[in-house]
């Protein structure tokens, strides 16, 4: 991105003063050195938000910002229903609710060294992951409403998992006000043999390792010590939640041309909040949340099963869930006052401060646990949120490493089969059945992921806790 | 205008930072949807490696021919989701921005198919459905995966 039209107002923030149809300032929250190697279309799309009506303070992007398509992936934008705000179906995207939980396992990289192959195993042969993979269970009309309206909390009464999990995901595991019958027949029946899938592309299921732990208070409150052996899930609400995404693209395009809402691009297609088409969004997103949650809960029975089997005395208690791909209302200090905002987050994570009543009450003096999904070779992150992130971003940070390089690049570049021995070379299992998705998703397309990582700590959107690195990776 | 030059109809793939362009050229619009549809299939798989043996109808409908691509697109996935399929042949017609076609391709399997990833919808960016100055007609977008 070219810097001279930006302006520098801390070293890691970026400001671009309204002009033209913008109604707030955007801001960019990156490093020099990663904000050169951003997009130029982070710069137009992430001014493009700030036209939109009833947004709030300035349209945001996370270190991690990328091209996405109407919002940038790793925006964060804020708006208010009664200011005429609106709510967008690619404010949120396609994967809605995508997000990443981390189980804690008790055991040590030592004790897992020798089992590690059976355990890569265990864990490919339990969890359905890849293109047009089934889950173990088909749901009805009536349990998919079900499911929709309850999310982890559904699946938690239906023997997946334990209840004591959903105090360590966002929303307590169920995000009230879902509307299954905002939810098409077309996006049920394809979700109907997803449940429990992990799906392709970036999404992976890993045994990782904690590899340096930078905040030793913190990171204790977690129960993360160095050594110590950790599972991640990255997935999110499946076809159920492509298919909303794509339908309501098409309905608000119509519906802010019928608002007389002017676009700068068709995909920032949104409607009023206060809209009959805003307010079916809101509850079909809000089931297609609920979606998610249920499915990460799913595979994390499915995971503490096919973990018992190698380690028969294993505990895998939740660390915590995010997802970043939502739009939620929450409440917010706007010059002194409450506000009740709809806050966008596309490819962005909720990082709640200390003393948020969200925070599970065992972590709330510390701070949220935000969690950074990496690539199959490099590092995912813990952070923690912050007091001042409440303040910078609504309590946001960024998702992940993001692509550096297309798949078609990537192809070229690298064989799976290469990669996959590359990696075993250092230590780390890869078990999938696709070598062709290996090499798209080889650690060297991506960014830096601690790059990335360093510029939300540096810049105050959260605190890094802990690197987690791969040991074992299940790539859909 | 030139008249009576032969289009060779052929697909692309669009590079794009963390998602994908399919785009489909041919001599006629409905050429040109027919090989983004090759396109869409080339980000999941091979299409050589996909045999054209079950036939599926799609019909589809949209204000304007690029909102009707996008729709186009968005059916097969819809499709091939729920059929767990791949599709490799295409005949489409195209009037008033309806769409007729059919698709042919088989159930998805692992052992024959090396799998790239999953497409999760069809975009509006870089979207266009456009006749250059040759007669070749053009469709492309992004699709997220």
């Amino acid at each position: 991105m070219e810097l001279s039209r930006l302006q520098r107002r801390a070293e890691n923030e970026w400001w671009i003063a309204p002009y033209g149809k913008m109604r707030v300032p955007a801001v960019i929250y990156a490093s020099e050195s990663l904000m050169r190697e951003m997009d130029e279309k982070v710069y137009e799309q992430v001014t493009n938000v700030a036209m939109l009506p009833g947004i709030v303070k300035a349209s945001y992007a996370m270190p991690d910002a990328h091209w996405g398509y109407g919002f940038p992936i790793g925006g964060v934008a804020a708006f208010d229903a009664e200011k005429g705000g609106v709510i967008s179906a690619g404010g949120v995207g396609f994967d809605i609710s995508c997000g990443v939980r981390t189980l804690l396992t008790s055991l040590s990289l030592a004790e897992i060294s020798a089992k590690k192959d059976q355990l890569a195993d265990a864990l490919f042969h339990t969890i359905p992951a890849g293109v047009g993979s089934r889950g173990k269970l088909s749901l009805n009309e009536k349990e998919m409403n079900a499911m929709l309206t309850g999310g982890a909390k559904w699946a938690v009464g239906h023997g997946y998992g334990i209840r004591e999990d959903l105090e360590r995901v966002e929303e307590e595991g169920c995000i009230p006000a879902a509307r299954p019958d905002e939810v098409s027949d077309r996006a049920k029946k394809r979700q109907r043999e997803e449940m429990g899938t992990l799906g392709s592309g970036n999404h992976y299921l890993e045994v990782q390792h904690v590899a340096k732990i930078f905040d030793e208070k913190i990171a204790a409150a977690f129960e993360l010590q160095q050594g110590d052996v950790v599972l991640s899930i990255h997935c999110g609400s499946r076809g159920l939640g492509h298919q909303i995404g794509t339908e309501f693209l098409t309905r608000m395009a119509a519906a802010a041309a019928q608002y007389g809402i002017e676009l700068p691009d068709r995909d920032l297609a949104c409607a009023p909040i206060y809209s009959p088409v805003g307010e079916a969004y809101l509850g079909a997103m809000r089931a297609a949340i609920n979606c998610a949650l249920a499915n990460r809960q799913i595979i994390t029975h499915l995971a503490r099963q096919a973990f018992s089997e190698i380690f028969p005395k294993a505990e895998l208690p939740l660390l915590y869930d995010v997802s970043h791909n939502t739009c939620k209302v929450e409440e917010h200090q706007l010059k002194g006052m409450p506000v009740r905002l709809f806050i966008h987050r596309k490819g962005a994570t909720r990082a709640f401060g200390p003393g948020h009543p969200a925070v599970p009450e065992a972590l709330r003096a510390l701070g949220q646990p935000v969690l950074i999904g990496g690539t199959m070779g490099t590092a995912s992150y813990v952070l923690s949120g912050t007091e001042k992130g409440m303040e910078l971003a609504f309590g946001s940070a960024c998702h992940g490493a993001g692509r550096s390089m297309s798949r078609h690049q990537a192809l070229r570049q690298w064989r799976g089969s290469e990669v996959v021995q590359n990696l075993a070379g250092h230590g780390i299992l890869i078990r999938s059945r696709s070598m062709r998705g290996i090499a798209e998703e080889a650690p060297g397309a991506y960014k830096d992921v601690s790059a990335v990582v360093e510029a939300a700590d540096r810049a105050g959107l959260a605190r890094t806790v802990a690197r987690l690195e791969p040991v074992i990776c299940i790539k859909g | 205008m030139q008249r009576g030059k032969i289009i060779e109809s052929h697909w692309e793939l669009l590079p794009h930072g963390a998602d994908i362009g399919v785009r489909g050229i041919g001599g006629s619009k409905e050429e040109a949807f027919e090989q983004a549809a090759v396109a869409l299939t080339a980000v999941i798989t091979d299409p050589n490696s996909v045999a054209a043996k079950d036939e599926v109808e799609v019909t589809c409908d949209a204000h304007d021919d690029e909102l009707l691509l996008v729709d186009w697109l968005n059916s097969l996935i819809y499709e091939m989701a729920t059929r767990r399929m791949l599709f490799v042949r295409f005949e489409v017609h195209i009037e008033d921005h309806r769409l007729r076609a059919k698709a042919w391709g088989e159930a998805i399997d692992e052992h024959k198919h090396d799998f790239g990833v999953e497409v999760k919808g069809a975009t509006c960016t870089e979207l266009k459905v456009a006749q250059d100055q040759e007669g070749g007609w053009l469709a492309q977008c992004i699709v997220d995966v």
